[in-house]
C-alpha cells in the first residue's frame, strides 16, 4: 500500500538529493579554486623562469586545456578514486590526504564518544527539570562556552594543563604513544577542546528540541496516567524529538571535520585541515579540491543520516 | 446519605501572568460528588471549567498554583499530597479523557500500548491481562475491530474512535472518577451521539463518577446528574439537570438557555430592481487539491456544485468536516481556483485564479475566516488590520482613512480607542469583529463567512449573529454562511445548501429545515443535533443502515 512504499520513496528521494547536491559542490569547489589568484607554474618555477619554461609546465601538467574538460577528467578520475596527483611534490594526493585522514578521523570519532552522549544526557536532563537550579547552570555554560572562540579554550587549557600544572603534553603528535595512558594524555587536550565546543550547541538544541515536545498534550497526558517525569520524558518527549535531536548532533559534528583548523594548529595535529592549509599556501589545486571534497562528503554524509532518522522515526512516513 | 466520593472545600487557584501580576482565576469554589454520580461543570472560556478539573487530579498547568482550600478524593487529600504520591492515584484512583484525543495520543507510539500504560506504571496486571482487559473495553465502546485496533498508530484511525479509545485508556485502571474535558467539542454531531452514548453506558455499568466539562447545555443534558454552573472562576448555580433546564434560577443560566433558542430569521427586504443579477451564482464548480493531471486535480473535493444566491438573501451551507463547505469558499473567493465550473459575481464573470482578478472584482466578494486569532497579524494594530485593505482598494491615506477605521469599528460595534491596541489584547468575540471590519472595508457586496462564530461562546456568538443582521439591513449584505451548527444556520439564512462529500444533496429553506429535510443524510444531521431535554439521547432512534452509510464514524 501507499504507506509503506512512502518511506522508501522518501529515502530515496532524500539520497537522490545528497547525490546531486554533491555533484553541484564539486562543481562548485573545482572553479571556485579555478579561481584562485596566481600561477601554479610560475609560482613553481620561481621568479628566474623564462616564459618558455612556464608554457612548458603548464603544458605537461595539462593547464592549458579549457577547465570544463579538465573539471569532467577531474570528476571521473574522483569516481575511480584517483584524487590526481600533487602540484607539489608530485605524490598521489590520496597518499598525502590517507594518513593525515585517519588522524582527523581519530580526533572527530574520540570527541564525537565522549562529546554526544554527555550533550545529550545534560541536554534531555536540562529539560527534564526545566527552569530548576540544574537547567540554570547548564544554560549559563553552554552561553559561556558558545561566547569564547576555541583558539581561548585550547590556549588556555595548554597555558593551564601544559605549562602550569604540566599534566598534560602540550603538543599532542610526536610524543611516545606507547602506552594507553599515553595515548590518552596525548589526546586529553585536544578531544576535550573540541567537545566544549561542539556539545554547546548539541546541549542547547537538544533540550530546546524536548522542551517542545513536553509542552504537548499527549505528553500532559502521560502526566495525568500517573507517569513519573522520567518515564514522561524519556517515552513520551524524546521519541517525538528525535529528527530535531539528530539534525542537531550531526550539525554540531559536521564541524569537527572541516573546522577545526584552529586546534589541529594549536596542538600541532597533523590532520586534514592543516593540511588544506598548506595546500592553499602553495597553490597546491588537486590537493585543495580533494580536500574542500572530504569535507563536503562529511557534512552530506551527516546531515543525511540525521534526515533518514527523522524519516524513520516518524511513524507517519514508516 | 453516603459520605461523598470527592469534596472540593473553598478551592482557590491563582496564576501569575507573564507581566507578573497575581490573578485569581478560582476564587472559592466548593462542591461534592456522590460515589457514581456524574457532575457537569458548565461555562464559557475562562470560566474556571478545566482548571477546577484538572485540580482534582492535583494537576495544574503552567504558571498556576493551587493557593487555598482542600480537595478529597476517597481517602486522599489532593491538596496535601507531595507530586509522587499524586502521580500515585493518576490512573488508578482518577483518570482523564481529554478534549482532543487526536493531540493527546502520542504520535510515535502504537495504540494499544498507549491505552495499557496506565497498567503499566502503576503495575496493576500482566501485559497480556491487560490488552485482554483493553479490548474489552473497545468492545464496551463499540469499537470496530476490537481485536486489531490497538495495532494501530493514533493517525489510522477517525477522530470519533480516538475519542473512545481515550475513554478506555482512563477506564483502563479502574478509576472511581473519570474526568471528561470536553470530549466531543471536536466532533460532528454524527459522530458525537455514538461516542455520547459509549460514555454514558460504560459509566453506568461501573457506576464510575464522572466530572464533565462542556460548554454545551444540550450535550451536558444527555449525561449529567446534576450540573454545575460556572463563570469568572465562581459558582453561579447548582441544580440536578432537570432543575437547570426547567427554572434555571441565576441569569447566567437563563441567557445560556436563551442563546439556545433559536431566533427566526426575518428575511430583509431591500428596494428590489427587476434589472439587477443574483448577488451570486455558481455553476458546475469543481475544485480539488494536489497535483494536476488532465486539467484536474488527485483529490477532487467539490463535485458540480450549482446554486444562486438572490441580492439580499442568506445561504446557508451546512455539512460535517470534510464535506467540503470550507473548499467552496476557498474556490469561490478564488484562493483556491476551481479547475471547472463559473463563479458569478454581482452578475459579472470571476476569473477562477486570485492573480487574475481585478481589484473590483476582489473587491466585490470578501471572505471572514473561523478564526480570528490566525487570521488578524498579532504584530499590527487593529488599526494598521483595518487601514490596510482601505488603502488597498480605495487608495485611502492619513485622516480619510482614519475616519474610515473608526468608522468601521461604530459597525461592528466597538469604541475608536481599540485601534490603537494588539489582536491579542481583545476578547475572541472582539477579535471577530475586527475581522469581520476588516471584510467590510473592502464596501463589498456579497460576504463568505466559515465558521465564524464556531469558536465563540454561546452567548457571545448570538452576538455575532444579531450584528450579522444589522450589518445586513444597513450595509444591504447578503451572506453566505457556512457552518457544522444548523441552530446558528436558522438564525440567520433564508435557504440551506446541505453538503455530503463535496456535493449539494439537498437544497430547501432555512426555517423548513427541521421538517421538510427529505434526503436521508439531511435527516440524520438534523435528527442528530442534541436537544435540551435530558431524555433526548436515550429516547433517540436512528435507522442504523442510515448511520451506517452517512456517519463517518
Amino acid at each position: 500500500m501507499i504507506l509503506s512504499r512512502m518511506p522508501w520513496f522518501l529515502i530515496a528521494q532524500r539520497l537522490g538529493i545528497a547525490l546531486l547536491t554533491l555533484i553541484v559542490v564539486s562543481f562548485a569547489v573545482f572553479f571556485a579554486t579555478e579561481l584562485l589568484p596566481g600561477d601554479v607554474a610560475e609560482i613553481l618555477l620561481g621568479q628566474a623562469a623564462t616564459p618558455e619554461a612556464v608554457a612548458g609546465l603548464r603544458d605537461a601538467m595539462g593547464l592549458d586545456q579549457p577547465a570544463l574538460s579538465r573539471f569532467i577528467g577531474w570528476l571521473i578520475g574522483l569516481l575511480g578514486g584517483d584524487f590526481g596527483t600533487s602540484y607539489v611534490n608530485n605524490m598521489p594526493v590520496a597518499e598525502l590526504i590517507g594518513g593525515r585522514l585517519v588522524n582527523s578521523l581519530k580526533l572527530a570519532g574520540l570527541t564525537t564518544l565522549l562529546a554526544v552522549p554527555v550533550a545529550l544526557t545534560l541536554g534531555i536532563s536540562a529539560a527534564m527539570w526545566r527552569n530548576s537550579i540544574f537547567d540554570r547552570i547548564i544554560s549559563m555554560l553552554t552561553i559561556s562556552v558558545i561566547s569564547v572562540p576555541e583558539f581561548m579554550v585550547a590556549t588556555l587549557s595548554v597555558l593551564i594543563f601544559a605549562v602550569w600544572l604540566d599534566w598534560l603534553p602540550a603538543l599532542s603528535f610526536g610524543v611516545n604513544v606507547d602506552s594507553w595512558s599515553a595515548i590518552l594524555r596525548a589526546y586529553a587536550m585536544p578531544v576535550i577542546t573540541l567537545g566544549f565546543v561542539v556539545s554547546a550547541q548539541m546541549i542547547r538544541m537538544t533540550r530546546a528540541a524536548v522542551i517542545e515536545t513536553i509542552n504537548t498534550p499527549y505528553v500532559e497526558m502521560a502526566l495525568l496516567k500517573g507517569a513519573s517525569r522520567s518515564r514522561m520524558v524519556l517515552r513520551h518527549a524524546l521519541p517525538n524529538a528525535l529528527g530535531p535531536i539528530a539534525n542537531a548532533v550531526a550539525l554540531s559534528l559536521s564541524y569537527l571535520v572541516g573546522g577545526v583548523i584552529i586546534v589541529e594548529t594549536i596542538f600541532n595535529y597533523p590532520g586534514v585541515a592543516k593540511l588544506m592549509l598548506d595546500a592553499v599556501s602553495t597553490r597546491d589545486l588537486p590537493l585543495i579540491q580533494s580536500c574542500a571534497m572530504i569535507f563536503c562528503v562529511s557534512y552530506l554524509l551527516l546531515i543525511t543520516l540525521a534526515d533518514l532518522v527523522a524519516i524513520l522515526s516518524n511513524p507517519r512516513l514508516r | 446519605m453516603t459520605k461523598p466520593l470527592v469534596s472540593v472545600c473553598d478551592l482557590k487557584i491563582g496564576a501569575v501572568s507573564d507581566a507578573g501580576r497575581k490573578i485569581e482565576i478560582i476564587k472559592g469554589v466548593s462542591f461534592d460528588i456522590a460515589p457514581g454520580e456524574i457532575v457537569a461543570l458548565i461555562g464559557e472560556s475562562g470560566s474556571g471549567k478545566t482548571t477546577i478539573a484538572l485540580s482534582l487530579m492535583g494537576h495544574t498547568r503552567t504558571g498556576c498554583a493551587i493557593n487555598g482550600g482542600t480537595i478529597r478524593l476517597g481517602d486522599h487529600d489532593v491538596t496535601a499530597m507531595s507530586e509522587g504520591q499524586r502521580a500515585q492515584i493518576r490512573g488508578t484512583e482518577v483518570s482523564y479523557v481529554p478534549q482532543s484525543a487526536a493531540a493527546a495520543f502520542n504520535p510515535s507510539q502504537k495504540i494499544m500500548d498507549q491505552v495499557i500504560e496506565i497498567a503499566a506504571i502503576h503495575q496493576l496486571m500482566p501485559r497480556a491481562q491487560a490488552e485482554d482487559k483493553a479490548i474489552e473495553l473497545f468492545r464496551a465502546l463499540a469499537l470496530p475491530d476490537a481485536q486489531t485496533i490497538g495495532s494501530r498508530y493514533p493517525h489510522q484511525v477517525s477522530g470519533g474512535q480516538l475519542q473512545r479509545l481515550s475513554a478506555a485508556m482512563a477506564l483502563i485502571g479502574d478509576p472511581k472518577l473519570v474526568i471528561f474535558d470536553e470530549p466531543t467539542t471536536a466532533l460532528d454531531v454524527t459522530t458525537q451521539i455514538e461516542v455520547l452514548r459509549a460514555f454514558r453506558s460504560v459509566m453506568q455499568k461501573g457506576a464510575i463518577a464522572g466530572v464533565y466539562v462542556s460548554h454545551d447545555l444540550a450535550v451536558v443534558a444527555q449525561i449529567a446528574d446534576r450540573i454545575v454552573v460556572l463563570k469568572g472562576g465562581e459558582i453561579q448555580e447548582v441544580g440536578t439537570a432537570e432543575q437547570i433546564l426547567k427554572s434555571p434560577s441565576h441569569p447566567y443560566t437563563q441567557q445560556l438557555l436563551q442563546a439556545f433558542d433559536p431566533v427566526p430569521h426575518v428575511p430583509v427586504s431591500f428596494a428590489k430592481s427587476e434589472r439587477f443579477p443574483p448577488i451570486l451564482q455558481v455553476s458546475d464548480l469543481c475544485a480539488g487539491y494536489g497535483p494536476v493531471k488532465n486539467s484536474a486535480p488527485a483529490a477532487k473535493i467539490l463535485k458540480n456544485v450549482n446554486f444562486t444566491l438572490e441580492r439580499g438573501k442568506n445561504l446557508g451551507v451546512i455539512g460535517e468536516s470534510g464535506s467540503g463547505k470550507s473548499t467552496l469558499a476557498r474556490a469561490i473567493s478564488g484562493i483556491l481556483p476551481p479547475y471547472r465550473g463559473h463563479v458569478m459575481v454581482d452578475g459579472y464573470e470571476q476569473p477562477g485564479a486570485l492573480a487574475q482578478r481585478t481589484k473590483e472584482q476582489l473587491r466585490r466578494a470578501q471572505i471572514v475566516f473561523q478564526l480570528a486569532d490566525t487570521a488578524l497579524n498579532p504584530a499590527q494594530s487593529v488599526g494598521a488590520i483595518l487601514g490596510r485593505p482601505l488603502t488597498f482598494y480605495h487608495g485611502m491615506t492619513g485622516r480619510a482613512r482614519e475616519a474610515r477605521v473608526i468608522e468601521l469599528l461604530d459597525m461592528v460595534r466597538l469604541p475608536a480607542a481599540i485601534r490603537h491596541r494588539l489582536p491579542s489584547e481583545l476578547s475572541g468575540g472582539q477579535k471577530q469583529r475586527i475581522n469581520l471590519a476588516r471584510a467590510l472595508a473592502a464596501d463589498p457586496v456579497l460576504i463568505l463567512c466559515d465558521e465564524i462564530t464556531s469558536a465563540l461562546d454561546t452567548v457571545v456568538a448570538a452576538a455575532i449573529i444579531d450584528l450579522l443582521k444589522e450589518l445586513q439591513r444597513e450595509l444591504q449584505l447578503s451572506y453566505l454562511f457556512i457552518s457544522h451548527d444548523l441552530s446558528t444556520v436558522e438564525a440567520i439564512c433564508d435557504d440551506v445548501l446541505v453538503m455530503y462529500k463535496g456535493e449539494v444533496v439537498e437544497a430547501l429553506p432555512a426555517h423548513q429545515m427541521s421538517r421538510d429535510a427529505t434526503h436521508p443524510y439531511s435527516r440524520l444531521l438534523v435528527s442528530s443535533v442534541p436537544k435540551l431535554d435530558t431524555g433526548w439521547l436515550s429516547g433517540l432512534e436512528q435507522d442504523p443502515e442510515l448511520v451506517a452509510r452517512f456517519a463517518n464514524r
